[in-house]
Order: structure tokens, then C-alpha cells, then sequence
């Protein structure tokens, strides 16, 4: 049902348009923000549904105000999502159809790995295969210099992941696309990309870094939570905090 | 078109290929703006309006009535030789909330500079810069003279020295790592010292 929107919802859009993507915590100020200078009533606990008649108005736009969780933090984002029918939408008007096709072949290989990445290397060898204008190592080069900015794909040591707006907005899309090959996690239910694997060969069940993170968090020893053998991987740590004061140290 | 053509051409659609239209013009033009383009009446119709000429007037009507509702955005025409339109905003630009320094990268990147003495060379900077995309005239990139090979430097461009203060960059290093801010003691009197730190304390921008 649409829902008559008042200027809180307005400016929570707004801000939303311009920062793309933003975390819960920073979604609960804006939220507090907006409805406090257009004079709204601000329940703590219905952001949700704020979202809500926000989105009821967006609908027939085909648009959105999504929620997904970063595969590399584990918190939850809000990122403002294009809904249309035809595939890779809001790419489409930025990128030309070998670049996409390129980045559809990027698409493919970070779902058939195991470890939800894909090298610069790999990316570069998908070129042979393409059958629209094939990009130039250069280009391709530049193409993914171009898909990090834009935020679709994050790069780590000349390693390839999606970004978490990629994924809040394509996850239909590489669900239809992927059917059997997509992962899902066991314990958020969400797709899985970078995730860890049960080794347990009938079971095989996959979950995210952060959802082992904080599913194993103060169990002595780690059991698959579907067929209870050991979990053999090494649990990742929950603080991220210092991972960033590292890197700003290194900067320094 | 006329009103009574327009009426005649409303007839022969759907109320959903009506809204589908209007839906693909919202879209169009918020690209666009995104980007920092007008829109130029006679690219809407050739690349989405199309078919629908002789009902333009509704669609771009109803359009219109979603950014006020929807987006608090107002479509203008800037131009009305060659009907070229841009969104302003509809909503006070004042009560924008102020961009959170914690989420922002520009703000390390300054803070990078800032506590290297103000410069600082590409090969640092490069990799934090890719993952960035940085407003025009927050940052300044200028070749270092005399370098064999060539070689680029970052500073504080304009706006930043305009809108961004340096106590609260270093505020904002002194909450990073847990730090007192007064412990960088150049950076602490420069930050303070009537010059630089006049500035505005947040900066509003959508
Ligand atoms: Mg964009
Ligand atoms: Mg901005
Ligand atoms: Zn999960
Ligand atoms: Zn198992």
C-alpha cells in the first residue's frame, strides 16, 4: 500500500541517493536527524517501517531501499537499489556491452570459486572468451579501476570481490542467473560468497566470515552447526576496528 | 500536443504502460542529475519517451509530481530556448545532516596529509585514492617538478580548506587510535592557530 510521505522521508531518501549505501547505525542517526528537523514523531525501533513507506512510494518506480549485510564487517547496510526488469540495470547507462560483458565474465568467476574472489589474472584471461568487442589488457585494466570507483567490486591484492551494494542489488539477479551455483549461508540465510565451507563431504554447508565470526564466538572447540563434525577452519576475529586503525597506522 | 490530443493519446494506453513511462522518465533524469547533467527535452523523447509523444505532457507531469512527493526534488527548466532541465532541491539545504566523519575516506585521506606536513607523494596515496571517489576540489593532484620519472603529489585542494576544520581532523585521528590529539604537537598548533581553524566545523552537501 502506498503511503503519504512527509520531508523525513524525503530527506532520508535524499541522502541515501547521495551516499549510496550506508551502514544500521548510521541509517538510526539519519533516521533520528531527519525526523527530528522535519518535526516527525521518531520511534527508535520503526526504522523499518519508515523504509517501508518510503519504499510503497518507490515501488512503481522500481526502486528500492534494501538491506544486506558486508560479507567483510558483518553489519548490516542500507543501499538504494534499482529494481527494473532487465539484468545489471544501473549499469547500463555507464558502461558500454563489452565492459559489461566483461564484468558478467568477473560475475562468473567469483560464483564458481570457492572463496568468493577472482584475480586480476583470471579476469584478464576471460577477455580470450568474449564475443563483443574484446578489451585490450589496458582497458580491462582501466574497465576494473572504473568498477571499484563505481563501487561494484572491491580489490584486495589484485583479488576481485563484489561489493556489498553489488550484492544488496544483484542478489536477485545472480540468484536467478546462478541457480546451482550459489551459496547460501547457514546461518543468515543470505548468498554467500566469501564464506567458509563444512569439509564433511556429504554436508558441505557454507557460512559467511563474520557469521562464523560470531557463531563460534566463545566455543571452545568449533562443530558444524548442520552435521556437528569439526570445523576445521580458523575463526575469523569479530573486531574490526583495529583492522582499520592498521591500515591507517601503515599509512602513516 | 494539445490537451484534447493528450486526452485522445490517454485513451489508447493502459493506466500501467502510463506509469511504466513515467517510471522510465524518473529514472532517466535522476541518472542524469546523479551525474551532474541536464536533460535536454529533445534527448527524453528520442531515447524514452518514443512512442509517447503525443501524451508527453501527462508523463512529464506525473514525473514531476513523484520527485516533490517521492524525492522532495524539483524538476526546472534552466534553459527555455533549448528546454533543458536540471532537480533542485525542494527540501531546506540546512537541515541536511552533516556527512558522518567517521564513514568518510576523504577525511583519512586528509588526515593523511595533513599529519605528513601537508603533502604527501602518489605512491602512498594511490591505493586508498582508488577505492575513493573524491568531490572536485576536495583534493589537489599536482606533478612534482623536476622528477625523472614523473611523480604526483597530493595536497588539501579548496574546498576542503574552506569546509573542513583541522581540529577536527585531528579530533578525528585522536578517536581513531585512541590518541590525545594534543600528542601531535605541530599538527595541534597549526590545527589551532587562528588562520586554519576558522573554518566551518561540518560541511552540508548532498
Ligand atoms: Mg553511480
Ligand atoms: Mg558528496
Ligand atoms: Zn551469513
Ligand atoms: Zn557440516
Amino acid at each position: 500500500m502506498s503511503r503519504e510521505l512527509g520531508d523525513g522521508h524525503r530527506r532520508f531518501l535524499q541522502t541515501l541517493m547521495a551516499v549510496g549505501i550506508t551502514d544500521e547505525q548510521e541509517a538510526r542517526a539519519l533516521y533520528q536527524h531527519c525526523c527530528d528537523t522535519h518535526t516527525m514523531q521518531c520511534i527508535p525501533d520503526k526504522l523499518d517501517d519508515f523504509i517501508e513507506a518510503i519504499n510503497s512510494r518507490l515501488q512503481p518506480m522500481f526502486m528500492q531501499i534494501r538491506k544486506g549485510m558486508s560479507e567483510e564487517n558483518g553489519r548490516q547496510y542500507y543501499a538504494l537499489v534499482n529494481m527494473a526488469e532487465t539484468d545489471i540495470t544501473r549499469m547500463t547507462s555507464d558502461y558500454a556491452d563489452n565492459e559489461l560483458e566483461l564484468f558478467r565474465k568477473t560475475l562468473d568467476l567469483i560464483v564458481s570459486s570457492e572463496n568468493g574472489k577472482a584475480s586480476s589474472t583470471d579476469i584478464l584471461n576471460s577477455t580470450d572468451t568474449m564475443t563483443s568487442k574484446k578489451l585490450k589488457k589496458s582497458e580491462t585494466e582501466h574497465l576494473l579501476t572504473r568498477l571499484v570507483q563505481d563501487n561494484w567490486l572491491c580489490e584486495r591484492r589484485g583479488e576481485y570481490t563484489l561489493s556489498t551494494r553489488c550484492i544488496i542489488e544483484m542478489e536477485p539477479y545472480i540468484r536467478t542467473m546462478y541457480q546451482e551455483q550459489v551459496k547460501v549461508c547457514h546461518i543468515c540465510h543470505n548468498i554467500a560468497f566469501q564464506c567458509q565451507i563444512c569439509e564433511n563431504p556429504s554436508c558441505g554447508i557454507k557460512i559467511h566470515n563474520p557469521c562464523v565470526a560470531r557463531y563460534f564466538k566463545g566455543r571452545v572447540e568449533p562443530h558444524c552447526p548442520a552435521c556437528d563434525d569439526f570445523w576445521p577452519h580458523e575463526i575469523p576475529g569479530t573486531n574490526e576496528t583495529s583492522r582499520y586503525q592498521n591500515n591507517v597506522l601503515y599509512l602513516l | 500536443p494539445s490537451t484534447s490530443q493528450v486526452q485522445r493519446g490517454l485513451e489508447k494506453l493502459t493506466a500501467a504502460q502510463v506509469d511504466q513511462k513515467t517510471a522510465e522518465v524518473v529514472q532517466y533524469i535522476l541518472v542524469k542529475d546523479q551525474k551532474k547533467i541536464p536533460v535536454r527535452r529533445a534527448d527524453l523523447v528520442k531515447h524514452v519517451i518514443k512512442d509517447y509523444r503525443t501524451v508527453y505532457p501527462e508523463i512529464i507531469k506525473r514525473a514531476m509530481q513523484t520527485f516533490e512527493q517521492v524525492f522532495g526534488l524539483k524538476l526546472v527548466e534552466i534553459d527555455s530556448k533549448n528546454h533543458m532541465y536540471v532537480l533542485v532541491n525542494n527540501l531546506d539545504a540546512s537541515t541536511a545532516r552533516p556527512s558522518n566523519p567517521k564513514m568518510g575516506l576523504l577525511f583519512v585521506i586528509l588526515s593523511v596529509i595533513f599529519m605528513k606536513g601537508g603533502v604527501v607523494r602518489e605512491n602512498l596515496m594511490w591505493n586508498t585514492l582508488k577505492k575513493l571517489r573524491v568531490d572536485p576540489g576536495y583534493l589537489e593532484y599536482v606533478r612534482v617538478p623536476h622528477t625523472e620519472p614523473v611523480e604526483y603529489e597530493f595536497r588539501w585542494g579548496q574546498r576542503s580548506d574552506m569546509e573542513v576544520s583541522k581540529a577536527q581532523i585531528l579530533e578525528f585521528m585522536g578517536q581513531l587510535l585512541e590518541q590525545d590529539p594534543q600528542s601531535w604537537t605541530q599538527q595541534y598548533r597549526e590545527a589551532h592557530s587562528t588562520a586554519s581553524s576558522s573554518q566551518a566545523s561540518s560541511s552540508n552537501h548532498r
